[in-house]
Protein backbone atom coordinates (compact mmCIF):
# COMPACT_ATOMS: atom_id res chain seq x y z
CA UNK A 1 0.00 0.00 0.00
CA UNK A 2 1.81 2.97 -1.23
CA UNK A 3 1.56 6.65 0.20
CA UNK A 4 0.64 8.05 -3.38
CA UNK A 5 -2.20 4.96 -4.48
CA UNK A 6 -4.44 6.22 -6.00
CA UNK A 7 -8.07 5.97 -4.34
CA UNK A 8 -10.71 3.90 -6.36
CA UNK A 9 -12.89 6.97 -6.30
CA UNK A 10 -10.59 8.41 -9.01
CA UNK A 11 -7.98 10.59 -7.01
CA UNK A 12 -10.66 11.62 -4.27
CA UNK A 13 -9.72 12.33 -0.75
CA UNK A 14 -7.62 9.81 0.79
CA UNK A 15 -6.87 9.76 4.20
CA UNK A 16 -3.12 8.70 3.67
CA UNK A 17 -3.17 12.26 1.09
CA UNK A 18 -4.32 14.17 4.67
CA UNK A 19 -1.79 12.52 6.67
CA UNK A 20 0.81 13.14 4.58
CA UNK A 21 -0.18 16.77 3.55
CA UNK A 22 -0.79 18.06 7.11
CA UNK A 23 2.39 16.51 8.44
CA UNK A 24 5.15 17.94 6.00
CA UNK A 25 3.06 21.53 5.66
CA UNK A 26 3.19 21.04 9.42
CA UNK A 27 6.83 20.55 9.96
CA UNK A 28 7.72 22.77 6.40
CA UNK A 29 5.81 25.69 7.70
CA UNK A 30 7.34 25.88 11.01
CA UNK A 31 10.61 25.72 9.84
CA UNK A 32 9.88 28.71 7.52
CA UNK A 33 8.82 30.95 10.51
CA UNK A 34 11.95 29.70 12.60
CA UNK A 35 9.84 27.62 15.00
CA UNK A 36 10.65 23.99 14.21
CA UNK A 37 10.82 23.18 18.27
CA UNK A 38 7.04 23.38 18.11
CA UNK A 39 6.66 20.36 15.94
CA UNK A 40 8.46 17.97 18.49
CA UNK A 41 6.64 19.33 21.38
CA UNK A 42 3.44 19.11 18.90
CA UNK A 43 4.16 15.77 17.94
CA UNK A 44 5.21 13.94 21.34
CA UNK A 45 2.01 15.77 22.94
CA UNK A 46 -0.10 14.27 20.83
CA UNK A 47 1.24 10.97 20.56
CA UNK A 48 1.01 10.64 24.59
CA UNK A 49 -2.73 11.86 25.15
CA UNK A 50 -3.44 9.51 21.73
CA UNK A 51 -2.52 6.65 24.18
CA UNK A 52 -4.37 8.11 27.27
CA UNK A 53 -7.49 8.81 24.86
CA UNK A 54 -7.02 4.81 24.02
CA UNK A 55 -6.83 4.07 27.30
CA UNK A 56 -9.91 5.84 28.77
CA UNK A 57 -11.62 3.92 25.50
CA UNK A 58 -10.43 0.74 27.21
CA UNK A 59 -13.03 1.35 29.93
CA UNK A 60 -16.21 2.25 28.34
CA UNK A 61 -15.76 -0.39 25.55
CA UNK A 62 -15.53 -3.13 28.46
CA UNK A 63 -18.48 -1.82 30.07
CA UNK A 64 -20.81 -1.44 27.09
CA UNK A 65 -19.38 -4.53 25.44
CA UNK A 66 -19.86 -6.74 28.52
CA UNK A 67 -23.10 -5.27 29.31
CA UNK A 68 -24.25 -5.76 25.11
CA UNK A 69 -23.14 -9.46 25.94
CA UNK A 70 -25.56 -9.88 28.34
CA UNK A 71 -28.64 -8.01 26.09
CA UNK A 72 -27.41 -10.08 23.24
CA UNK A 73 -27.56 -13.34 25.07
CA UNK A 74 -30.85 -12.32 26.01
CA UNK A 75 -32.16 -11.50 23.24
CA UNK A 76 -32.68 -7.76 23.36
CA UNK A 77 -30.65 -6.82 20.16
CA UNK A 78 -32.63 -9.10 17.87
CA UNK A 79 -35.79 -8.10 19.30
CA UNK A 80 -34.68 -4.47 18.75
CA UNK A 81 -33.51 -4.68 15.32
CA UNK A 82 -37.14 -6.34 14.11
CA UNK A 83 -38.52 -3.49 15.18
CA UNK A 84 -36.52 -0.92 13.93
CA UNK A 85 -34.81 -2.78 11.33
CA UNK A 86 -36.84 -1.52 8.02
CA UNK A 87 -36.14 1.79 8.10
CA UNK A 88 -32.04 0.79 8.83
CA UNK A 89 -31.87 -2.02 6.36
CA UNK A 90 -32.97 0.52 4.09
CA UNK A 91 -30.34 2.51 4.34
CA UNK A 92 -27.66 -0.51 4.46
CA UNK A 93 -28.97 -2.61 0.92
CA UNK A 94 -25.79 -4.58 1.06
CA UNK A 95 -26.27 -6.04 4.64
CA UNK A 96 -28.59 -9.38 4.30
CA UNK A 97 -31.35 -9.60 6.57
CA UNK A 98 -31.38 -10.61 10.25
CA UNK A 99 -27.51 -9.67 10.20
CA UNK A 100 -26.41 -9.39 13.73
CA UNK A 101 -24.29 -6.16 12.21
CA UNK A 102 -28.10 -4.49 12.21
CA UNK A 103 -28.56 -4.35 15.63
CA UNK A 104 -25.49 -2.73 16.74
CA UNK A 105 -26.00 0.03 14.15
CA UNK A 106 -29.67 0.65 15.32
CA UNK A 107 -27.79 0.86 19.28
CA UNK A 108 -25.33 3.27 17.82
CA UNK A 109 -27.52 5.49 16.04
CA UNK A 110 -29.81 5.27 19.73
CA UNK A 111 -27.16 6.13 21.70
CA UNK A 112 -26.67 8.84 19.18
CA UNK A 113 -30.03 9.66 19.04
CA UNK A 114 -29.77 10.28 22.90
CA UNK A 115 -26.58 12.15 23.45
CA UNK A 116 -25.06 9.35 24.76
CA UNK A 117 -21.76 9.52 23.21
CA UNK A 118 -19.59 7.28 25.38
CA UNK A 119 -21.85 4.86 24.51
CA UNK A 120 -22.19 4.95 21.07
CA UNK A 121 -18.88 3.92 19.81
CA UNK A 122 -18.31 0.78 21.25
CA UNK A 123 -21.02 0.05 19.39
CA UNK A 124 -20.69 1.48 16.28
CA UNK A 125 -17.38 -0.42 16.25
CA UNK A 126 -18.94 -3.68 17.05
CA UNK A 127 -20.76 -2.70 14.13
CA UNK A 128 -18.15 -2.13 12.10
CA UNK A 129 -16.39 -5.44 13.29
CA UNK A 130 -19.38 -7.51 11.83
CA UNK A 131 -19.14 -5.24 8.77
CA UNK A 132 -15.64 -6.33 8.32
CA UNK A 133 -16.81 -9.85 8.38
CA UNK A 134 -18.86 -9.16 5.12
CA UNK A 135 -15.78 -7.52 3.32
CA UNK A 136 -14.16 -9.56 0.68
CA UNK A 137 -10.79 -6.79 0.78
CA UNK A 138 -10.36 -6.19 4.70
CA UNK A 139 -8.34 -3.45 4.14
CA UNK A 140 -10.99 -1.39 1.98
CA UNK A 141 -13.82 0.03 2.89
CA UNK A 142 -16.99 -1.32 1.93
CA UNK A 143 -20.02 0.76 1.08
CA UNK A 144 -22.45 -0.05 3.77
CA UNK A 145 -19.14 1.19 5.92
CA UNK A 146 -19.21 4.35 4.28
CA UNK A 147 -23.02 4.50 4.87
CA UNK A 148 -21.91 3.73 8.88
CA UNK A 149 -19.48 6.40 9.06
CA UNK A 150 -21.73 9.16 7.32
CA UNK A 151 -23.91 8.60 10.02
CA UNK A 152 -21.77 8.35 12.53
CA UNK A 153 -19.47 11.50 11.72
CA UNK A 154 -23.04 13.74 11.79
CA UNK A 155 -23.87 11.70 15.19
CA UNK A 156 -27.44 12.64 15.14
CA UNK A 157 -28.53 14.11 17.93
CA UNK A 158 -31.68 14.50 19.94
CA UNK A 159 -30.39 15.87 23.24
CA UNK A 160 -27.33 18.02 23.03
CA UNK A 161 -27.11 17.19 26.95
CA UNK A 162 -23.26 17.95 26.77
CA UNK A 163 -23.46 21.14 25.24
CA UNK A 164 -26.35 22.50 27.72
CA UNK A 165 -24.29 21.42 30.35
CA UNK A 166 -21.12 23.47 28.92
CA UNK A 167 -23.56 26.35 28.20
CA UNK A 168 -24.68 26.40 31.86
CA UNK A 169 -21.19 26.68 33.03
CA UNK A 170 -20.56 29.59 30.98
CA UNK A 171 -23.07 31.25 32.84
CA UNK A 172 -25.64 31.23 30.25
CA UNK A 173 -28.89 32.26 31.05
CA UNK A 174 -30.78 30.16 28.17
CA UNK A 175 -28.57 26.97 28.02
CA UNK A 176 -30.99 24.91 26.37
CA UNK A 177 -32.42 27.07 23.78
CA UNK A 178 -29.97 26.11 21.18
CA UNK A 179 -31.85 22.58 21.66
CA UNK A 180 -34.03 23.07 18.65
CA UNK A 181 -32.02 24.56 16.34
CA UNK A 182 -29.25 21.87 17.01
CA UNK A 183 -31.67 19.19 16.44
CA UNK A 184 -32.59 20.87 12.92
CA UNK A 185 -28.90 21.25 12.07
CA UNK A 186 -28.08 17.82 12.34
CA UNK A 187 -30.83 16.57 10.83
CA UNK A 188 -29.75 18.58 8.02
CA UNK A 189 -25.78 17.27 8.27
CA UNK A 190 -27.06 13.48 8.51
CA UNK A 191 -28.82 14.26 5.38
CA UNK A 192 -26.04 15.85 3.61
CA UNK A 193 -24.08 13.15 4.51
CA UNK A 194 -26.70 10.62 3.15
CA UNK A 195 -26.68 12.77 0.18
CA UNK A 196 -23.19 12.29 -0.62
CA UNK A 197 -22.52 8.83 0.59
CA UNK A 198 -25.42 7.80 -2.43
CA UNK A 199 -24.01 10.23 -4.52
CA UNK A 200 -20.90 8.40 -4.18
CA UNK A 201 -22.25 4.90 -4.37
CA UNK A 202 -23.86 5.84 -7.32
CA UNK A 203 -20.46 7.14 -9.06
CA UNK A 204 -18.50 4.79 -7.44
CA UNK A 205 -20.64 1.77 -8.75
CA UNK A 206 -20.97 3.27 -12.35
CA UNK A 207 -17.18 3.55 -12.83
CA UNK A 208 -16.47 0.32 -12.10
CA UNK A 209 -18.45 -1.37 -14.34
CA UNK B 1 -36.96 21.62 28.93
CA UNK B 2 -33.29 21.92 30.31
CA UNK B 3 -34.45 20.51 33.65
CA UNK B 4 -36.26 17.47 31.79
CA UNK B 5 -33.39 17.13 29.24
CA UNK B 6 -30.85 17.70 32.60
CA UNK B 7 -33.15 14.46 34.24
CA UNK B 8 -33.30 12.63 31.01
CA UNK B 9 -29.47 12.72 31.18
CA UNK B 10 -29.27 11.57 34.28
CA UNK B 11 -31.24 8.64 34.42
CA UNK B 12 -30.64 7.07 30.95
CA UNK B 13 -27.49 5.22 31.88
CA UNK B 14 -28.57 4.20 34.65
CA UNK B 15 -32.06 3.24 33.55
CA UNK B 16 -30.36 0.90 30.33
CA UNK B 17 -28.27 -0.79 32.57
CA UNK B 18 -31.17 -1.43 34.88
CA UNK B 19 -33.11 -2.72 32.21
CA UNK B 20 -30.21 -4.72 30.46
CA UNK B 21 -29.88 -6.65 33.90
CA UNK B 22 -33.58 -7.24 34.33
CA UNK B 23 -34.21 -8.67 30.81
CA UNK B 24 -30.86 -11.09 31.10
CA UNK B 25 -31.82 -12.53 34.26
CA UNK B 26 -35.47 -13.17 33.62
CA UNK B 27 -34.05 -14.64 30.16
CA UNK B 28 -31.66 -17.03 32.71
CA UNK B 29 -28.73 -15.37 30.90
CA UNK B 30 -25.65 -15.86 33.00
CA UNK B 31 -25.48 -11.74 33.49
CA UNK B 32 -21.86 -11.86 35.17
CA UNK B 33 -20.61 -14.46 33.08
CA UNK B 34 -21.72 -12.77 29.95
CA UNK B 35 -20.65 -9.34 31.10
CA UNK B 36 -16.90 -10.39 31.67
CA UNK B 37 -16.87 -12.09 27.93
CA UNK B 38 -17.92 -8.99 26.41
CA UNK B 39 -15.80 -6.85 28.31
CA UNK B 40 -13.01 -9.27 27.51
CA UNK B 41 -13.42 -8.01 23.28
CA UNK B 42 -13.25 -4.34 24.67
CA UNK B 43 -9.62 -4.52 25.38
CA UNK B 44 -8.32 -5.79 22.87
CA UNK B 45 -10.33 -3.26 20.28
CA UNK B 46 -9.55 0.05 22.15
CA UNK B 47 -5.78 -1.49 21.65
CA UNK B 48 -5.94 -2.13 18.05
CA UNK B 49 -7.30 1.64 17.43
CA UNK B 50 -4.22 3.16 19.22
CA UNK B 51 -1.48 3.09 16.35
CA UNK B 52 -4.29 4.56 14.28
CA UNK B 53 -5.12 7.31 17.19
CA UNK B 54 -1.61 8.32 17.60
CA UNK B 55 -0.94 9.08 13.22
CA UNK B 56 -3.88 10.61 13.13
CA UNK B 57 -3.32 12.92 16.15
CA UNK B 58 0.38 13.37 16.02
CA UNK B 59 -0.38 14.73 12.37
CA UNK B 60 -3.55 17.16 13.57
CA UNK B 61 -1.13 18.73 16.18
CA UNK B 62 1.58 19.17 14.01
CA UNK B 63 -0.12 20.86 11.34
CA UNK B 64 -2.21 22.83 14.65
CA UNK B 65 0.75 24.01 16.49
CA UNK B 66 3.45 24.77 13.75
CA UNK B 67 0.84 27.65 12.76
CA UNK B 68 -0.23 26.23 9.72
CA UNK B 69 -3.56 26.02 10.58
CA UNK B 70 -4.14 29.58 11.67
CA UNK B 71 -2.51 30.44 8.38
CA UNK B 72 -5.21 28.39 6.44
CA UNK B 73 -7.64 30.17 8.73
CA UNK B 74 -6.45 33.69 7.68
CA UNK B 75 -6.45 32.89 3.89
CA UNK B 76 -10.15 30.93 3.88
CA UNK B 77 -11.77 34.40 6.31
CA UNK B 78 -11.39 36.92 3.43
CA UNK B 79 -13.92 34.71 1.42
CA UNK B 80 -16.58 33.43 3.75
CA UNK B 81 -16.53 37.11 5.66
CA UNK B 82 -17.64 37.90 2.39
CA UNK B 83 -21.06 35.27 2.71
CA UNK B 84 -21.32 36.79 5.95
CA UNK B 85 -20.19 34.35 7.77
CA UNK B 86 -18.63 36.13 11.13
CA UNK B 87 -14.87 36.10 11.00
CA UNK B 88 -14.63 34.42 14.65
CA UNK B 89 -16.43 31.23 13.55
CA UNK B 90 -13.54 30.39 10.74
CA UNK B 91 -11.32 28.40 13.14
CA UNK B 92 -14.27 26.70 14.55
CA UNK B 93 -15.86 25.24 11.22
CA UNK B 94 -12.21 23.99 10.31
CA UNK B 95 -11.10 22.58 13.87
CA UNK B 96 -14.36 20.76 14.18
CA UNK B 97 -13.73 18.02 11.52
CA UNK B 98 -10.00 17.63 12.79
CA UNK B 99 -9.72 17.58 17.12
CA UNK B 100 -12.91 17.33 19.04
CA UNK B 101 -10.48 19.57 22.37
CA UNK B 102 -9.13 21.86 19.46
CA UNK B 103 -12.58 22.64 18.90
CA UNK B 104 -13.75 22.37 22.49
CA UNK B 105 -11.32 24.91 23.34
CA UNK B 106 -12.40 27.35 20.39
CA UNK B 107 -16.30 27.37 21.86
CA UNK B 108 -14.71 28.01 25.60
CA UNK B 109 -12.88 30.71 23.77
CA UNK B 110 -16.03 32.66 22.16
CA UNK B 111 -18.36 31.70 24.98
CA UNK B 112 -15.48 34.12 27.14
CA UNK B 113 -15.28 36.47 24.68
CA UNK B 114 -18.71 37.01 23.03
CA UNK B 115 -20.65 35.18 26.03
CA UNK B 116 -22.57 32.18 25.58
CA UNK B 117 -25.81 33.71 24.75
CA UNK B 118 -24.53 36.08 21.89
CA UNK B 119 -25.14 35.13 18.37
CA UNK B 120 -21.50 33.92 17.69
CA UNK B 121 -21.97 32.02 21.16
CA UNK B 122 -25.19 30.40 19.90
CA UNK B 123 -23.73 29.57 16.49
CA UNK B 124 -20.71 28.16 18.00
CA UNK B 125 -22.90 25.99 20.46
CA UNK B 126 -25.08 24.92 17.72
CA UNK B 127 -22.15 23.81 15.54
CA UNK B 128 -20.20 22.20 17.93
CA UNK B 129 -23.53 19.87 19.24
CA UNK B 130 -25.05 18.86 15.85
CA UNK B 131 -21.72 17.12 14.14
CA UNK B 132 -19.19 15.43 15.54
CA UNK B 133 -15.02 15.24 14.67
CA UNK B 134 -14.75 13.39 11.25
CA UNK B 135 -11.84 12.51 11.67
CA UNK B 136 -11.71 10.99 15.15
CA UNK B 137 -14.69 9.28 14.30
CA UNK B 138 -12.92 8.00 10.67
CA UNK B 139 -9.79 7.11 12.84
CA UNK B 140 -11.25 4.85 16.00
CA UNK B 141 -14.02 3.26 13.45
CA UNK B 142 -11.80 2.41 10.67
CA UNK B 143 -9.04 1.72 12.90
CA UNK B 144 -10.53 -0.54 14.46
CA UNK B 145 -11.04 -2.83 11.93
CA UNK B 146 -7.55 -2.62 10.33
CA UNK B 147 -9.21 -0.54 7.32
CA UNK B 148 -6.54 1.60 5.49
CA UNK B 149 -8.34 2.82 2.66
CA UNK B 150 -11.16 4.69 3.71
CA UNK B 151 -12.67 5.41 -0.02
CA UNK B 152 -14.84 8.23 -0.42
CA UNK B 153 -15.48 8.39 3.54
CA UNK B 154 -14.17 11.23 4.59
CA UNK B 155 -15.19 13.71 1.61
CA UNK B 156 -19.40 12.29 2.99
CA UNK B 157 -18.53 13.20 6.54
CA UNK B 158 -16.90 16.40 5.55
CA UNK B 159 -20.36 16.98 3.05
CA UNK B 160 -22.04 16.59 6.62
CA UNK B 161 -19.77 18.97 8.83
CA UNK B 162 -19.89 21.96 5.98
CA UNK B 163 -24.12 21.23 5.47
CA UNK B 164 -24.17 22.06 9.70
CA UNK B 165 -22.01 24.64 9.49
CA UNK B 166 -24.14 26.70 7.39
CA UNK B 167 -27.60 25.31 8.68
CA UNK B 168 -26.36 26.87 12.25
CA UNK B 169 -25.43 29.97 10.87
CA UNK B 170 -28.62 30.33 8.95
CA UNK B 171 -30.75 28.81 11.59
CA UNK B 172 -29.29 31.22 14.72
CA UNK B 173 -29.44 34.46 12.59
CA UNK B 174 -32.88 33.82 11.24
CA UNK B 175 -33.86 32.98 15.45
CA UNK B 176 -31.44 34.62 17.77
CA UNK B 177 -30.36 38.23 15.30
Amino acid sequence: MGLFQRSPVGGGIVVNHIWFLFMVVGIVYAAWHGQIGVVTQAAVTAAESAVALAFKLIGVMCLWLGLMKIAERAGMIRLFSVIIGPVVRMLFPSIPRNHPALGNIILTLSANLLGLGNAATPFGIKAMQQLQQLNSKPDVATEAMCTLLALCTTGFTLIPATMIALRSAAGSAAPADIVGVTVITSLVATFAALTADFVCRLLLTRGRR
Amino acid sequence: MHILSEQFSVWAIPGLIFIILVVGVVRRVPVYEAFVEGAADGFQTAIRIMPYLIAMMVSINIFRFSGAFEACVNVIQPFLRHVGIPTDLVPLAIMRSLSGSGSLGIVSELFHTYGPDSLVGRIASTILASTDTTFYVLTVYFGAVGIRNARYAPLVGLCGDAAGFITSIYLCRLLFE
